[in-house]
Formats: C-alpha cells, sequence, structure tokens
C-alpha cells in the first residue's frame, strides 16, 4: 500500500558537530535514529519522529535539530496539510482519529483577552516583600449561620474543606496514562506546596498511598482500583463526571499499558484494555448524582468533601447548579482546551467552550441563585500562567487545575503523542525502560520550584492591586478588563472593556 | 432653590453615584458620650474645619444620634428630591405604608460655597399596624426595603437617613460649609460622625455624599478599598442592591448585613472585615482559633482589603476601624465620658484639647462605644 503521508518533521543533523556517540539512537524510543555499522553513518526515519526534543536535548554535541518540514501541499485555505492528512490516515486505517494534550487549534484564548488592574495613588499598593500576602484558600462548603454559646464562642454547621497554601492543585492524570514516576513526583510536590494532587481513574499504586493527606482520589465510570481503602486514603473524593478535552465520551488505555503494577492498581486484568464507559451507568440524571455523592459521603464517614468534576459544555451553568444542590462540596470544570492522555481529535477539537467564558456563567449563576458560598469552584483546562490563574479567581474561582504546566515543568515537550505510549521523557508511558528515565525526585523539585514562582507572581500580582488576601480577589470582576472583545463576550465574563 | 435654576446646576446624569465608580479620599472624625450626654453638632463642625485640607469641597455630611428627643419611637427620614413631582410620589409612598405625624422642609440657611441643593424634607414616621399584619417581613427589614424601592424606582428621589432619633445631614460642599447650611448649631446628641470627601472626579450629587445610611447604621469611610467588587457582589448574594458604586455603601451594607440579620457581635463583625493574618489565628488559643477560622472562612468574601478608617454610627454605639494594615490614619482619644476618633489628632485636640489618653487603634482593631447600661438604648 502507498503511504500517502509525508513526514511532519525533519531531523537535522550538523555532522561537523555529531560525534557519533548513538545517544540519539539508544535515546528514542520511536527509533527515529538508526546507526549503520557497516558504513559508520547514522541516519534517521523521519515519519517516525513526533518532535519531543529527547534526542536533540540529550546530544552531547548540540549537533541536532527538529524543524517543520517544507514539503508541502498545493496550499489552500480550507483543506489544510492538516485535514488532507487525517482523511489519507482514516482512508488507510477506517478508525477513529486519536490525539493527545489539548487542542492545537486557535481558538480564542480569553485569558489573552483579560487585562488586570493595579492601584495607583489613590489607594497603595502592597510591597509583598514587606507585607504579609495571603493566597491561602478553603475549598468547599461555607455553613450559612453561626450561633452563639452563652461563653461568647461559636458554633456553626462543619463542613470538610480542603486547606490549600496555594490556589493550584494538579489535576486529575491516571497511573496508567503516565507513570508511576510522574505520579510519585506529583504526589511528593503536592505535600511539599501544602495542596493537592489527584489520582485520575486508574486507582491509588500502594506505595503512595503515604501521600494520601495530599491526594485526591477520583472515581470515575470505569470505577477501576475504587475500594474503600482507596477512598479512606484520600483527602478528598472526585466524582469524574467529564473531562474538558473529551466531553461526553469516556476513557480507553490500552491493554499493552496494563503490566503487573497498572493491572493490580486498577483491579482488571494484565493486558486488557480499561475502557471507561460515556456515562456512569449509575448516574443518568442528576438525582442519581445525588444519591452517589452521598454513598461516598457515608462510606468515608462525612469526613471528606466530595468534588464533582465536569467538561464546561454549552448548558455548564445550569448543570453547576444542579450540581451545588446534590451535596457536593466543590465543583470542577473544565474547559475544552485541557489536556488528554488520549481522545478522539475530532471530539477534542470541537466539542465543548472555553474554560474563561464556563468560570463566568457558572460564577454567576450560583451567585443569582444565592448558592456560591455552599461550593468551591475550581477551573481548569490550560490555567498556563500565574497570569492565568488571577484573572481565573477573579472571575470568581477559588482555585484552579494544572496538569500540562505540571507535565512541562518534569519534561513534557508538548509533542502530543501521549497516546503512542512510547514518552522518551519517562511520562507518559508504562514501559520500564522509559519509565526510569524519569527521577521522581528531580521532578518533585521542578514542580515544587514552577508552584513556587507561581505564587510569587500571585502575590507580586495582588499586591499591585493593592489586593493582601486572596479572598478579597476572588470574584472581583472590577479588577478585569477586556480587550477586543466584543459586548456579548464582555456581558458574559461580566467584566467592561478596557478604558471603561 | 426651585427647579428653575436647579436646571443650570444640574449634575451630569452619568457623573452620579452609581454611574460611574469614584474613588475618594477623606476626612472623618467622630465623638460619643456614654452617659448619654448631648454634645453639640458644632464641636463635629469645628474638628472638620481643622481638617479641611483633606476633603476638596465636594462633599461634607454629619450623622447625629439621639437628635430627634420629641419622635424618639418614629422613622425619621431625611429625603433630596429634584422636583416635586418626585416629593409627591414619594409622599405618597411613605403615606400608604406610615403614619406621618410630622413632615417639613429641613430648615437650611444660605451659605457662600453651597449650591446645586436639592428640596431636602424630613418625615417622622411610625409603621401602619396593618402593614406589619400583612407582611412576612420584620419591621425593620420592611423599612430598609421601601427606603431601598424610593431609592431605586422613584426618580429623582433619595432617602438619605431612614433610622429612630438620628439624623444625617450631607450636601455637596466642604463639611464646615455644609454643616453652617443646615444650622447644625441647633441640634444635640450623645453621638456625632463627620465627613469630608476629596472624590478623584467630579460627582456633586448630594446623595453621593458621606454618611452613608441604612436604618439607624451610618458609616463614613476614609479610602478605597481594592476588594469592592469581590464584596459588593456576596452582598447582592443575599438582596441588597449596590447602586451607589461607593466603598461606603457595600461597607454599610456589610456590617447590616452581619450585624444586623446574622446577629454578629461588633467585635465579630470587625474580625470579619478586618480579619487578623492567618500566622496570627494559628498561633491563638485554640477556641479563639477555632473560632476566627470558621468566621473568616464563611465569610471570606466580606474580608475588606485596601486603605479604609471607618466610624460606624448606630442607636446607643459607635465603633471605629482600620484595615488590617493600617494603610489609613486614625486616632482615638478619651476624656470623661467621651470618646473621640478622627483622622487626625489636630481635630480632636480642637475639641478637646487636653485628652486624658490619646492612641492610634492598630489595624483591625475596633474601638467600640456604646451608651452605659443605665442609659438603655
Amino acid at each position: 500500500m502507498i503511504d500517502y503521508i509525508q513526514p511532519d518533521y525533519e531531523v537535522v543533523r550538523n555532522k561537523e558537530l555529531c560525534i557519533k556517540c548513538k545517544v540519539c539512537v539508544r535515546q528514542c524510543a520511536n527509533k527515529v535514529h538508526m546507526y549503520d555499522e557497516k558504513r559508520d553513518v547514522l541516519y534517521v526515519d523521519n515519519s517516525k519522529c513526533v518532535n519531543c526534543h529527547r534526542c536533540v536535548t540529550l546530544c552531547p554535541a548540540k549537533a541536532l535539530k527538529i524543524v517543520k518540514t517544507d514539503h508541502c501541499f498545493k496550499p489552500s485555505a480550507n483543506y489544510t496539510e492538516d485535514i488532507i492528512k487525517d482523511i489519507y490516515r482514516q482512508a488507510d486505517t477506517g478508525g477513529v482519529l486519536l490525539s493527545s494534550m489539548g487542542t492545537p487549534k486557535s481558538y480564542p484564548v480569553y485569558w489573552d483577552k483579560i487585562l488586570l488592574n493595579a492601584s495607583q495613588v489613590t489607594n497603595p499598593s502592597i510591597d509583598p516583600l514587606r507585607e504579609p500576602m495571603e493566597i491561602r484558600t478553603y475549598l468547599g462548603k461555607k455553613p450559612e449561620e453561626i450561633r452563639y454559646l452563652p461563653d461568647g464562642s461559636i458554633e456553626a454547621e462543619k463542613y470538610s474543606n480542603l486547606e490549600l497554601k496555594v490556589p493550584i492543585m494538579f489535576s486529575a492524570m491516571s497511573y496508567g496514562s503516565i507513570s508511576k514516576n510522574a505520579h510519585l513526583a506529583l504526589a511528593k510536590a503536592a505535600e511539599t506546596l501544602g495542596t493537592f494532587y489527584n489520582t485520575g481513574e486508574g486507582g491509588l499504586h500502594e506505595d503512595l498511598y503515604k501521600y494520601g493527606p495530599n491526594t485526591i482520589v477520583q472515581v470515575a465510570s470505569g470505577r477501576f482500583g475504587v475500594h474503600p481503602a482507596y477512598l479512606g486514603a484520600g483527602a478528598a473524593i472526585e466524582i469524574k463526571i467529564g473531562q474538558g478535552a473529551k466531553p461526553g465520551i469516556g476513557g480507553h488505555l490500552p491493554g499493552s499499558k496494563i503490566g503487573p503494577e497498572v493491572s493490580r492498581t486498577r483491579m482488571i486484568p494484565m493486558g486488557t484494555d480499561a475502557i471507561s464507559p460515556a456515562p456512569h451507568h449509575d448516574i443518568y440524571s442528576i438525582e442519581d448524582l445525588r444519591q452517589l455523592v452521598y454513598s461516598l459521603k457515608e462510606a468515608t464517614d462525612y469526613k471528606k468533601p466530595v468534588i464533582v468534576k465536569i467538561a464546561a459544555v454549552h448548558n455548564v451553568a445550569a448543570i453547576a447548579s444542579g450540581i451545588a444542590r446534590s451535596g457536593a462540596d466543590i465543583i470542577a470544570i473544565d474547559g475544552f482546551r485541557g489536556g488528554t492522555g488520549a481522545a478522539p481529535t475530532r471530539i477534542r477539537d470541537n466539542v465543548g467552550i472555553p474554560i474563561e467564558l464556563a468560570l463566568a456563567a457558572v460564577d454567576t449563576r450560583l451567585r443569582e441563585e444565592g448558592i456560591r458560598n455552599s461550593v468551591g469552584i475550581v477551573v481548569g483546562g490550560s490555567v498556563r500562567t500565574s497570569g492565568d490563574v488571577v484573572k481565573a479567581i477573579a472571575l470568581g474561582a477559588d482555585a484552579v487545575y494544572i496538569a500540562t504546566p505540571a507535565l512541562l515543568a518534569i519534561g513534557c515537550h508538548l509533542c502530543r503523542s501521549c497516546h503512542a505510549g512510547r514518552c522518551n521523557w519517562g511520562i507518559a508511558t508504562q514501559v520500564p525502560e522509559l519509565v526510569q528515565r524519569l527521577n521522581p525526585e528531580v521532578a518533585a523539585r521542578r514542580l515544587v520550584n514552577l508552584v513556587s514562582a507561581w505564587a510569587h507572581e500571585i502575590k507580586e500580582i495582588m499586591g499591585g492591586m493593592g489586593i493582601n488576601s486572596i479572598e478579597a480577589l476572588r470574584g472581583n470582576r472590577l479588577m478585569l478588563r477586556g480587550v477586543g472583545m466584543t459586548q456579548k463576550e464582555l456581558d458574559i465574563l461580566g467584566i467592561k472593556h478596557a478604558g471603561e | 432653590m426651585d427647579e428653575i435654576d436647579q436646571m443650570t446646576e444640574r449634575v451630569a446624569e452619568e457623573r452620579r453615584e452609581g454611574n460611574t465608580r469614584i474613588p475618594s479620599g477623606c476626612a472623618i472624625c467622630g465623638y460619643f458620650s456614654r452617659s448619654g450626654r448631648a454634645l453639640p453638632a458644632t464641636d463635629a463642625v469645628d474638628a472638620m474645619s481643622y481638617m479641611h485640607d483633606r476633603s476638596n469641597g465636594l462633599g461634607g455630611g454629619f450623622a447625629g444620634y439621639g437628635i430627634y428627643p420629641d419622635f424618639p419611637d418614629h422613622y425619621a427620614f431625611h429625603v433630596f428630591y429634584d422636583n416635586d413631582r418626585a416629593r409627591e410620589e414619594t409622599e405618597a409612598f411613605l403615606k400608604v405604608r406610615f403614619d406621618i405625624s410630622n413632615m417639613e422642609r429641613i430648615p437650611t440657611r444660605k451659605v457662600y460655597g453651597i449650591k446645586g441643593a436639592p428640596l431636602i424634607w424630613r418625615y417622622f414616621g411610625k409603621l401602619q399596624p396593618e402593614i406589619m399584619a400583612h407582611t412576612e417581613l420584620d419591621e425593620e427589614e420592611y423599612v430598609c426595603r421601601s427606603v431601598i424601592h424610593i431609592n431605586t424606582k422613584i426618580k429623582g428621589a433619595y432617602v438619605f437617613s431612614s433610622g429612630k432619633n438620628m439624623g444625617v445631614f450631607k450636601g455637596v460642599g466642604y463639611p464646615e460649609d455644609v454643616g453652617e447650611y443646615y444650622c447644625l448649631g441647633d441640634y444635640k446628641g450623645y453621638c456625632w460622625t463627620a465627613h469630608g470627601r476629596y472624590p478623584t472626579n467630579t460627582p456633586g450629587w448630594w446623595g453621593g455624599a458621606h454618611p452613608f445610611n441604612i436604618l439607624d447604621y451610618t458609616v463614613v469611610h476614609n479610602g478605597e478599598i481594592s476588594s469592592y467588587d469581590a464584596n459588593r457582589r456576596f452582598m447582592e448574594m443575599y438582596g441588597y442592591k449596590c447602586t451607589l458604586l461607593t466603598d461606603t455603601e457595600v461597607i454599610t451594607y456589610i456590617i447590616d448585613y452581619l450585624h444586623r440579620k446574622r446577629k454578629l457581635t461588633l467585635p465579630d463583625v470587625a474580625k470579619v472585615i478586618a480579619p487578623p493574618f492567618w500566622e496570627q489565628i494559628e498561633r491563638m488559643e485554640p477556641k479563639e482559633r477555632e473560632k476566627l477560622t470558621t468566621l473568616r472562612n464563611m465569610y471570606a468574601s466580606l474580608l475588606i482589603t485596601g486603605p479604609f478608617s471607618i466610624i460606624l454610627g448606630y442607636s446607643g454605639g459607635m465603633m471605629a476601624l482600620n484595615d488590617r494594615l493600617k494603610l489609613r490614619s486614625m486616632v482615638a482619644a478619651e476624656k470623661d465620658d467621651v470618646t473621640y476618633v478622627a483622622s487626625e489628632e489636630c481635630a480632636i485636640r480642637s475639641i478637646c484639647p487636653e485628652p486624658t489618653r490619646t492612641w492610634s487603634p492598630a489595624g483591625g482593631e475596633p474601638v467600640i462605644v456604646e451608651l452605659d447600661k443605665e442609659n438603655g438604648r
């Protein structure tokens, strides 16, 4: 069969610099680099290159670079190269196209159309190096009333809240989709930072139970690895209804990734595909969700907050309102630009709505209904920088989930090939030789660095606004202004245009 | 001033409070007699004149408590009208709901520097018994909503004072001129608070001057809070409408919500508005730590950041409070049965040259004074 598809990238080797050490050959799990002993030459198969930079980064002579090929189709603004190639691929295989990580399509990024405020003259900015700057956050339901006791102390309903030292958590990535070393790094970093990482839907490896106080355990439609000890291990339980990158569908971890440890953790046979169904088959309505929320609370003695995670879809405000009334303590909303270990391309690139609009709509709706205080809001799905975090909180979020930035911090180069399972950086793979490339200690340190840096930046920005407590930033939309947006977009975000 | 000359003085509608957010700096002062002695309003006028440079002539006002001994149990409504049509509409609204015992134009005199005055009337009324028989609300809530109704629904009418045995007098001008305009030499009360305004643009609407009032709560405030929209959006969940877009308005609503509706004690209200830092809370005794953690957590959105000093007046008491970093000056003093608070010590010394004690209250630490028990409320 003729292969219609030409490589996307070309590996360029500077022969004058190359010392033929063959690191590239050994490092590339995709087998791009090869060595011909007879001729003593290194050569490449460009068609296998995913542009992950492993060879480029590790080449001691700095002799390699990857370039986008200039080989081209006849240019068309309508039938672009991507579309043509996808059609060839489907004609080859008859299959659903798979992709990884967030959509690369050029949908609007509202974070980049929002600008932040700062104090001048009429009210002083605050220097975070000199004054306390508080970013501690409590996530969960708040009591409505207090009663005074005769001795002057107060009594209020107690709801379990998560205490976050920084308003940033690591979002759900399952053991299976990412490696044990990646999970370990997230767990260690969450512990050091005083925040939480999320197990995703793949259960919790027995070695990681000790990080339970900083773990959110997820219960997804496949119920992989869910048992009483698992529920008891975490600080909170997250019911995953949907994911921003693939709203409306379940997950699929290929049997090739189900080795002995993943098999034991997920409680499924080795080598079998782990398929989580599109809906939870015990949740066909909001009242069913309520039952699951309370089942999980019963199972854990009402000691742990329950998070319900949904994808940002068109009717997200009404859905969130329903969830807030279902007993959930926290709602996590995942925007459609969010990442994934594997999703059908067409779903990832076409389904869902941007997290900025979803967040604004949900926060506004919950306030209109007077129930914003009964639930925490966490957003994820392409929160890329501390600037995005500040904007999210000012729009109304209590905290954010990050995943792609966390993976980038530990070496991911965003080659978007996680679904292939041959991650050269030891992150999205279960191949032991590849997994061991990721040093959990080093990776944890890099994660701590990243989040600490963001925390400093958040404090700096807050200080500039004259705000010294994150509570006063939450929902403070007057601190935001839009640029280059339509009135409708501004109305949905609940912000004014710059200059107003 | 009648409607004809108002036509030239009328402030552009869009520059009114409510159509635009106006930050402002200010001077504040207040004094309170614990024994309930009737103190002259002129002291407040004098004290404010010593802080003349903290105002810029675009707003001044006073609130007095215990000033209507002849009508102690009547709601005293002070109302600004743009025209007689608004007055007639408002009076019709009030008469259906209140037995009005007395209504009159508030006495004023011509003062150089005071212009653009609206029609200013006051009414003393009691809620009609049949209204109470049919409403699900308690009396205060009913009155509160009536005031909000007039202010938002009747064009050209604005109730700027609505408590019992207390009253607000305010306008556009320097505070000492506003005091003279309202003939404040004729009033005495156990508590006075005062405000001089330094807005950063030119609103010039009389309703936008301070003190801000709802029921018997009055707030004078100096500062610009950076948490405004977080506070406002939380309060709007509980039925408050922030129509003036000013810091003072939202602070008043927060106090009304926490103190009147949620029944928090004033020291606890202060701890919600200007809480200690988490690090300080962690070092506290377990009981206190738990209390403050609960309060700070449940009313997180009512924490106020940015500089402020406020004086809250209420029936039988006064509370002064600074933001937790003390980003605005505020001094307190005592002599005999009177407690003084002001933006600057000179203002206090102008009316009480030798106080027995002066101090600078720490950020977040309220100064609360109430009538001695035997004087009742």
